[in-house]
This record gives C-alpha cells, structure tokens and sequence, in this order.
C-alpha cells in the first residue's frame, strides 16, 4: 500500500527546542553546530542546549559566535570543554578561556572540517587531501605523495547530535536552507546520530516540490518551528543610493 | 609607491575574463572595484556562493546573506548558492582559477605564512589553506616591508605556513614578482613608480631573478 499524506510522519515534529532535546544530552558529549559566523545558526536549539545545564561538551562549528550569541552563550557559561572549529576571531571570551588554558581547541582547515563532517555522514573512514600539506596541520598526521604532490590524511567526523537551522522544513524532516544560511548545515545533518533540526517555517509534507528538497528527511530525526530569530548580522555593509 | 589602491587595480589586472575567483579579506577584497566592465568575473565566497555581488543598498541588508568576511552582500542574475562541503570542494578540486589573498611572510620558494603569529591569540586558518593548496593560480598582495622595516619577502618563513610552495605570484606596493610554474624562480618584472631595483635589493631578502628589460610603469 503507498502510504498517503494522511498518514504522513508526525514523530519528528517537537513543540520547542527543549522538548526536542529531550533525552539526547548528557555530559560530555560531542555536539555538531550549524552556521557561519552568526548566518544560519540555530538560536532557539543553541539556547535549549545552554538552559539545560550540560558540560564539557565537545562542540563541532566552524566558528564560536561572538560574546553573548550564538556560541559565545555556551562559552560563557563554561559548558564547552573543546572545540574543533576553523576559525574564532571574534569572540573575547573564546580568548580568553583559551589563553588560560580552560578551554581546547582543534583548529582544522574550514574545507577540511567540511569533508570531515561530510566523509563522516557518509561512511567515509578517512580521505587524503593536499590541504595542509607541509604545515602544522600535518604534524602526526599520515601522508601519502601522489605524483610529486604529498596529500595527508584526514579522518571523518561524527557527533552524537547535530543542531542546525535551515528556512523552511516539512513535518518529514525534508529541509530547505535560504542563501549563504546553507553554509555547514546539510553536512552535519548527516553526521551526528540524532539530527534536530529548527526551520523559521513548519508545513505540512507535501508542501515542497521534491525537486527543491536540499536536506532529505532521512537524516532529520527531530525538529521544530523556531520562533523569535533576531538573526544578528556581524558586519554590516551597505552602498549608497546614486 | 603604490597605495591600497592602486595594489588593488595592479592584482586586478591579473583577472581573466571567464575566471572564477576567490578574493581575501583586506586589500584584496578592493580588487572587485577593479573588474573591467567587458569581463565576465565570478567571485566565489568560501562560506557557499558564487557570484558574489556588491554591498547592498541600505535597508535591503540580508543576515542571510554574507561573505566570507561576515559582511552583508547581494546576489547577482547568475548567483548560486552552496554548502560549506560543496564550496570546499569547488575549491580543492581546483575549479577556482584565482585566488588573491594577503600575507604576512613569502618564501622564495612560494611558501606563504598568513594565519598566526606564535605567542599571539591564534584565530584559526579558516579556509585559507584549503584555497592555496586547491586553486590554479595564487597571487598575494601585502606590504614589500613590515612595520619595523624588515623584509616580508624572504629566503624561508619564519611564522608558521599556510601553504608550502603555493604562491605564483607576489604584489607589493613596491613591485610584482612572477615566476611561470612552482618549479622556478621569481622573477621581478614590475616596479611601483618611483621606485628602483637598488630599494628593492635593500628591502628584500628573498632571492629573485631580474626581468630584463624591466617594466617601467
């Protein structure tokens, strides 16, 4: 029988961001985080996560957000223990931290902890990128040269839940993200063993054309209609009118 | 002497038309204000999208739409959006043709040195690693001399690398070093005006072949 909309998935659908991380937390844990810079991060999960009091997490991001959003409220509140990132410029408390040595981090190419993330969504064990070649990055690291080119090798990337934000969401899971919010997102939907995912926009499955799906909902296992997105924006530049 | 610039409009004359191109933050991200108006240039943003437009106009800002840099930008008719995954792999995969960025040390082998500085808070290398090992062509833009007068341009890097052999080619505001493949030399083939081979000489500790005869300009 062809199950029809009627009977459609409601499982995955949570009232809010706590309900939804219900379960999926505990100390310790390693936590994927969606976004670049402040665009596409999911506020209302990344608030749930701070309220609910767990610590030393392992976060997973490219970036730490800056003082007091985003990241930076995790960070605040001492509840990351490490974080594998590319790229922390603009938070001072993430100095902070850092330089008295209370916080870890693992600083990995941002393209190479985008393949990570992606080879470990996708089964892949490792693969040998040029990436890093001859830099810090290699040190302990095995390496290969192919054709004069010396590639090394980079492991996949797992977590236990993923966190990300994408636009619009229906009640299977099935994800579209909007601009340069895509960024990490649709990677780290695939490579955490429970994806919660926030969208500004919950319908009903069916309300999207197939074709226009970029996250299957395979790998949304929860998700929820996020509210009150301020959306912050970090630099702010505009041209003028002529 | 060349100011920013004047830095910006020297790098942008190394754009093709038909290129794709990964700019930097810093002087390099001027060079799209040199774009000649019969070229077709795509600008990629690393964090997931090609053709990147100008600053919007004020109050048509969009949080979800940024570059690299974290700025609020537009779209252009023929702008697409991507992942981090998919960005990366447009970048490692060589489909770029150009990537200008800034440095702190070249080597004249071609290593580039631009994300940390021992002892200083280190930020990250965010994407630059991946652009230098993935992208056909690398040009770097910076200062010839560092703020106490000492030569960026030299016989090895001292700061931790971005890349080892990377770059192809080297502007400063004194002059443009070249070399044809990353088997080779660099060569000076320009000079900023007013300035001689003698001044570079002395701000310079790399070696580097000299054109002749050289560009004046």
């Amino acid at each position: 029988m062809i199950p029809s909309v009627a009977i459609s998935n409601q499982r995955k659908v949570f009232p809010d961001a706590t309900s939804a991380l219900q379960g999926l937390l505990s100390d310790g844990i390693t936590v994927m985080s969606g976004g670049f810079g402040l665009c596409g991060i999911p506020e209302n999960l990344l608030l749930a996560l701070r309220d609910s009091s767990v610590k030393n997490l392992t976060i997973i991001s490219n970036n730490a957000g800056i003082d007091d959003v985003g990241l930076g409220m995790l960070l605040k509140t001492r509840q990351v223990k490490k974080m594998i990132s590319s790229y922390v410029g603009e938070n001072k408390e993430f100095e902070r931290q850092y330089l008295a040595g209370e916080l870890q981090i693992e600083f990995n190419p941002q393209g190479t902890l985008a393949e990570r993330i992606r080879a470990g969504g996708a089964g892949i064990y490792g693969f040998y990128t040029r990436t890093g070649a001859g830099t810090s990055v290699a040190e302990g690291k095995e390496s290969r040269i192919v054709n004069g080119q010396t590639y090394i090798l980079e492991m996949g990337l797992t977590a236990d839940v993923a966190i990300v934000k994408a636009w619009r969401g229906d009640t299977e899971g099935n994800l579209i993200y909007r601009k340069t919010a895509r960024n990490f997102n649709p990677v780290m939907a695939t490579a955490a063993r429970v994806t919660v995912a926030e969208v500004e926009e919950l319908v009903p499955a069916g309300s999207f054309d197939p074709d226009h799906i970029h996250t299957p909902g395979i790998y949304v296992q929860r998700l929820i209609q996020g509210t009150h997105y301020t959306k912050q924006i970090e630099q702010r530049t505009v041209r003028p009118r002529s | 002497m060349w100011s920013r610039e004047q830095l910006a409009a020297r790098a942008a004359k190394e754009l093709q038309d038909g290129f794709y191109v990964n700019l930097g933050i810093g002087i390099p991200t001027l060079v799209a204000n040199y774009i000649e108006h019969d070229q077709h240039i795509v600008l990629q943003s690393e964090n997931g999208m090609l053709g990147m437009g100008p600053f919007p106009y004020a109050g048509e800002e969009d949080a979800d739409l940024i570059n690299a840099g974290k700025q609020t930008i537009s779209t252009l008719p023929y702008s697409s959006f991507f992942s981090s995954a998919d960005s990366f792999a447009m970048i490692r995969g060589g489909h770029i043709d150009l990537s200008i960025l800034g440095a702190m040390e070249v080597a004249e082998n071609g290593d580039l040195a631009n994300w940390m500085v021992p002892g200083k808070m280190i930020k990250g290398m965010g994407g630059a690693m991946d652009l230098v090992a993935g992208v056909k062509r690398v040009v770097v833009v910076m200062e010839h001399v560092a703020k106490d007068g000492s030569a960026k341009f030299k016989p090895k890097c001292l700061l931790p690398l971005t890349g080892a052999n990377v770059v192809d080619m080297l502007i400063t505001d004194l002059a443009v070093f070249s070399r044809p493949d990353r088997n080779s030399k660099f060569e000076l083939i320009e000079l900023a005006p007013g300035v001689t081979v003698e001044e570079i000489n002395a701000k310079t500790t790399a070696a580097f072949t000299l054109k002749a005869p050289m560009a004046s300009i």
